[in-house]
């Protein structure tokens, strides 16, 4: 099938084209790119919410928890599960299947396992343009999991239009570092596992740190639940539509429509940009020279860093034609 | 970042990882195997989407389908595999997902091996089998999707 017949077969609902187009979206394809063009317009229907958190927060629980209560509520539900890929091998395990059995043989679900392939910023599009997909195949609602462990994760989660983020008790010290940036990109705060000592304590910190944070018109929700027993999950819904509403809503869409395309454009860009410098850096061998300039002590890595940079620039003007 | 991790990550985006599916079909709960098989192709450079346990063939068509796999491996020890496997294909069929490399793992019988074979499995691979033989199997017949 080439991009038009994806794209058309997707939209009326054929999940094989979906999951095809996905391959080809995650592969960075031209059939792929083809058909993210032609399906962009068909977007902006779903209720898209990303949800991130350290390891063992209990994300992928929460995800299962949350797809159950939208079926649940009459809705029908798109999941993109993210797991790390091994940086040794680049290979990967992906088991959210498994905590979502249930899910996986319900007709209302989709869901769709990836590798974060380490390669900056790549997950981004990838998981951007997967939700795009799932938007334009008609779910109404798309949920996708990252763990949050970085800078891409977090572009992942803000991707959505909604982000949920998931805390656990008596992690004192990563909610500490959730000061940076964190705090600001989160709508919704989740204290998961809430029936361990400490969940009061998290709460607690976590509106602490919400009075010092930049907070425009919305404020976020701090919710406690216990995914594993299904508790708090009606409550983590209700905020979801909430805040939906709220960048829905007539005096808002504008504004929060544009907050939201223009972090996904500047995401996007970071990552091509990255990618795109990293080649020509390989390619042109500046890289290797520097690295052993700087190994033996001649130069020091930030004066090897610009100069790397100057080169690229150099290089870049001098051939328009480098990047093809 | 030394030359040879910078040549890895390039050769990394110009080959795609081949992405294969683990499932355990039946009610057998025996899943070591599976789970050992699932690391060797990770440590191989594969994405593995395992399952779980107690999967039915549909939920493993499903599976297959959803995450657009090249290749999927089903072990089962319970000597239900004449009964799952045709079904497990059947599933596939009905959804149109004709285009993945199968092989299986296990306990099964060399009788019911050729059988097994003749339903469309390419590999069958038994107790004390070299994980590196699966591998080579793999990256062999995968059939590339973009």
């Amino acid at each position: 099938m080439d991009a038009s017949e994806l794209v058309e077969a997707l939209v009326a609902g054929n999940r094989r084209a979906l999951a095809r187009s996905i391959t080809h979206v995650e592969a960075d394809s031209e059939t792929g790119r083809e058909v993210l063009r032609q399906v962009y317009p068909r977007t902006g229907r779903a209720q898209t919410v990303g949800i991130t958190g350290s390891a063992g927060a209990g994300k992928s629980t929460l995800v299962g928890a949350l797809a159950r209560e939208q079926r649940k509520r009459g809705r029908t539900v798109g999941i993109v599960a993210v797991d790390p890929s091994s940086p040794f091998s680049h290979g990967a395990i992906l088991g959210d299947r498994i905590r979502m059995q249930d899910l996986t043989s319900d007709p209302g679900v989709f869901l769709r396992s990836m590798a974060s392939r380490g390669n900056f910023g790549g997950l981004s599009e990838t998981a951007t343009g997967a939700i795009d997909l799932m938007d334009a195949a008609g779910f109404d609602v798309v949920l996708v999991e990252t763990v949050g462990a970085g800078q891409d994760e977090v572009e992942v989660a803000t991707a959505a239009q909604t982000t949920v983020l998931v805390a656990n008790p008596g992690a004192g010290d990563e909610i500490q570092s959730m000061k940076a940036g964190l705090m600001e990109v989160a709508q919704i705060m989740v204290v998961n596992k809430a029936d361990l000592a400490g969940a009061d304590t998290a709460v607690a910190q976590l509106k602490a740190l919400l009075a010092i944070a930049n907070l425009d018109s919305w404020i976020p929700p701090i919710l406690k639940t216990v995914a594993r027993a299904n508790e708090g999950i009606g409550e983590v819904v209700d905020a979801i539509d909430g805040h939906q509403e709220h960048v829905r809503s007539e005096e808002h869409a504008d504004s929060e429509r544009r907050r939201h395309v223009r972090g996904q454009i500047i995401a996007l860009a970071r990552a091509a940009l990255h990618r795109e410098a990293l080649e020509a850096a390989e390619r042109s061998g500046a890289l290797e020279i520097l690295v052993d300039s700087v190994a033996a002590r001649e130069r020091d890595p930030r004066s090897a860093a610009l100069e790397l940079l100057d080169a690229l620039r150099r290089s870049w003007s001098s051939s328009s034609d480098l990047g093809a | 970042m030394s030359q040879a991790s910078a040549d890895a990550a390039t050769s990394d985006t110009d080959e795609r990882p081949i992405r294969v599916l683990i499932a355990k079909p039946g009610l057998d709960g025996h899943d070591r195997g599976a789970k050992v098989v699932a690391r060797s192709l990770r440590d191989a450079g594969m994405e593995v989407v395992y399952t779980g346990i107690r999967q039915t063939p549909q939920m493993i068509a499903e599976a297959a389908l959803q995450e657009d796999v090249q290749v999927i491996g089903l072990s089962i020890l319970s000597g239900a595999h004449l009964g799952l496997f045709p079904r497990v294909i059947e599933e596939l069929k009905s959804r149109g997902v004709d285009d993945v490399l199968l092989f299986a793992g296990g306990i099964i019988p060399d009788d019911d091996v050729v059988e097994v074979k003749r339903i469309g499995f390419k590999g069958v691979f038994g107790p004390g089998t070299d994980t590196r033989d699966i591998i080579d199997f793999v990256r062999e017949h995968a059939p590339r999707r973009t």
